[in-house]
């Protein structure tokens, strides 16, 4: 699982109710969801992170189980999200929906190149390779499926 | 030696084993995304090893056409299926759970974050999200990194005001919302046997708020009795001398009434510091505070008197209300000014029942005051019951008297 995109930076301890409202939960159209990510932190950030890869500081996604939190980004583009912790429910959703998460402490501002291999366990930004807390053999198993639907599909 | 998430696990800390999951319950939001998500995996079939619900509680009675249908389609599927079902007005997930079915040594997977709740009777209990939930319908197992554990030491007996809620905010504001993030609290200690099943069902419900995994408690005595009293036999859990990655004190004896104030469970203040705060509305209820006691607590202190702000009471459960009905708690409520909900989840998620305006700020027992939470451009305090109570009275945060 590799990829690349460029930064859009976030702070600490977002969580999944500023990732998506409650009040966007009730439908099953993934579209709103996308529409609205973000919109109580900065509605200035959702249209700008198609192909982008998220960079946020430590415990991103805590609160809600919300699984709508982890599509919503997916749905909006985001390739991967960066974070030095994260939330453990929403570390096992976005892996279940083929979001890929890194855990990795990285310095860099909004709009930096960022690359990623996650099998070989790096990340690179600005000039500067910083290594990645591994996942799971079998978190690295569902990712590569696409999620974990598409994994017991393969699995019946 | 082992930690209790260790024994109900059976696997050290750090590795990952694949369990048998006792229980595994969704709700009205989460249980559709899991329907979806259930279907997509395309076997059609249910694990019958493992104890399945369903619970409307999060938008329960539906709050416009578009909810209704969704739930149509959902609560269609679970009375075709043989899974347990609990329609609107039934209560909380937790609390229907903890109603004497969770029992110790259970491993107790939910659709929910504060799944943790139920780690107040010894169980394994978790939160996971939708797809998680799906894949245990359809094998009746899940994959779990044993955690490490923190140890939270409990000593002495409660004085004066404070309660189980105001021990909750000084554990959360101690550890920080992340302090706990990929680990389990146990909560231990000689003060353990002064705090009843409520006080715990608190205690663990608070745990996911510092990022637990679990919060547990071990199986006691009193566990014991509140299951025997619900038709279960389960003996005690005996505690092992084992290595928590950290370890916290607290006597209860020094826990004053404490709130957290907005956006964040774990910038918290004793109540006393912010006195004489204005707020617009005060809420009871949730799967933190919504119990038997909390209202009978909260009548007692209110019971005469005349609250000064629109104060929203919430039953966790049918049980629960039909208790208040028939001891007369619930019309001492309602006398003093205050309304009721259906019991479920009410205002604590912004749906319903009580979301508040703009510029509003709303004195809340729940456990999230996150931004925008109860409605945009509002801002939620967290209390325990007895601080709701006494501010209600005067319409600005109050500090409780000795009860």
């Amino acid at each position: 699982m590799q990829g690349e995109g460029l930064a859009v930076c976030l702070p600490a301890d977002i969580d999944t109710d500023l990732v998506i409202a409650g009040r966007y939960l009730r439908t099953k159209d993934r579209s709103i969801w996308a529409a609205h990510v973000f919109e109580d932190l900065d509605p200035t950030i959702a249209p700008r992170l198609k192909g982008s890869v998220i960079v946020a500081g430590k415990n991103f996604g805590c609160g809600s189980s919300r699984e709508q939190a982890t599509v919503a980004l997916r749905e909006a583009g985001v390739v991967a999200v960066i974070a030095p912790t994260f939330a453990r429910i929403f570390f096992r959703n976005a892996i279940n929906v083929g979001l890929p998460l890194i855990e990795s402490d990285l310095k860099c501002s909004d709009g930096t190149k960022i690359a990623f291999n996650i099998r070989d366990g790096w990340v690179d930004a600005a000039g500067k390779r910083y290594s990645v807390r591994p996942l799971s053999p079998r978190m690295q198993e569902i990712l590569a499926a696409g999620g974990l639907v598409e994994y017991w599909r393969a699995h019946p | 030696m082992s930690t209790l998430s260790e024994r109900i696990l059976g696997a050290s800390a750090g590795e990952y084993v694949d369990r048998k999951v006792d229980r595994a319950f969704a709700c009205d939001g989460t249980g559709l995304l899991a329907l979806e998500a259930w279907k997509n995996m395309g076997a059609g079939h249910l694990a019958e090893t493992t104890e399945l619900s369903i619970f409307f509680d999060h938008i329960a009675p539906a709050n416009n056409a578009t909810t209704a249908a969704l739930q149509r389609e959902l609560r269609g599927f679970a009375k075709s299926s043989f899974m347990q079902f609990s329609d609107v007005g039934g209560g909380i997930c937790h609390q229907l759970m903890s109603e004497g079915v969770v029992l110790p040594g259970e491993i107790v997977v939910g659709a929910d974050s504060h799944s943790v709740t139920l780690g107040a009777f010894g169980a394994f209990a978790t939160g996971v999200g939708a797809t998680d939930m799906a894949a245990i319908w359809l094998t009746g197992e899940t994959w779990f990194r044993v955690p490490e554990s923190v140890g939270l030491h409990i000593t002495g007996k409660f004085t004066g005001a404070a309660e189980a809620k105001d021990l909750a905010l000084s554990y959360v504001g101690k550890l920080g919302t992340d302090g706990a993030t990929y680990q389990a609290l146990e909560f231990v200690g000689d003060g353990m046997k002064n705090l009843a099943m409520d006080d715990r069902l608190v205690l663990a419900n608070l745990s996911v708020e510092a990022g637990a995994k679990a919060g547990l408690c071990y199986a006691d005595e009193t566990t014991v009795r509140y299951l025997k009293e619900r038709g279960h036999d389960v003996v005690p859990q005996v505690p092992e001398p084992c290595a928590y990655v950290q370890d916290l004190d607290f006597d209860l004896s020094d826990i004053v009434p404490m709130v957290a104030i907005p956006h964040r469970v774990d910038t918290v203040k004793p109540v006393a510091q912010i006195s004489g705060l204005p707020i617009d509305q005060v809420f009871v209820g949730t799967c933190t505070n919504g119990r038997y006691s909390d209202l009978e607590r909260f009548a007692r202190i209110v019971k005469g008197k005349n609250v000064a702000v629109r104060t929203i009471v919430v039953p966790a459960s049918a049980e629960i209300l039909a208790k208040t009905i028939r001891t007369g708690v619930l019309a001492d409520i309602v006398e003093a000014g205050c309304t009721i909900g259906t019991p479920g989840c009410g205002p604590c998620l912004g749906y319903h029942q009580g979301v508040i305006g703009e510029g509003e700020v709303c004195l809340s027992t729940a456990n999230r005051n996150f931004k925008n939470r109860m409605g945009v451009g509002g801002e939620i305090y967290l209390s325990s019951v007895a601080t709701a109570a006494a501010s209600a009275l005067e319409g600005e945060i109050t500090v409780p008297e000795v009860a």
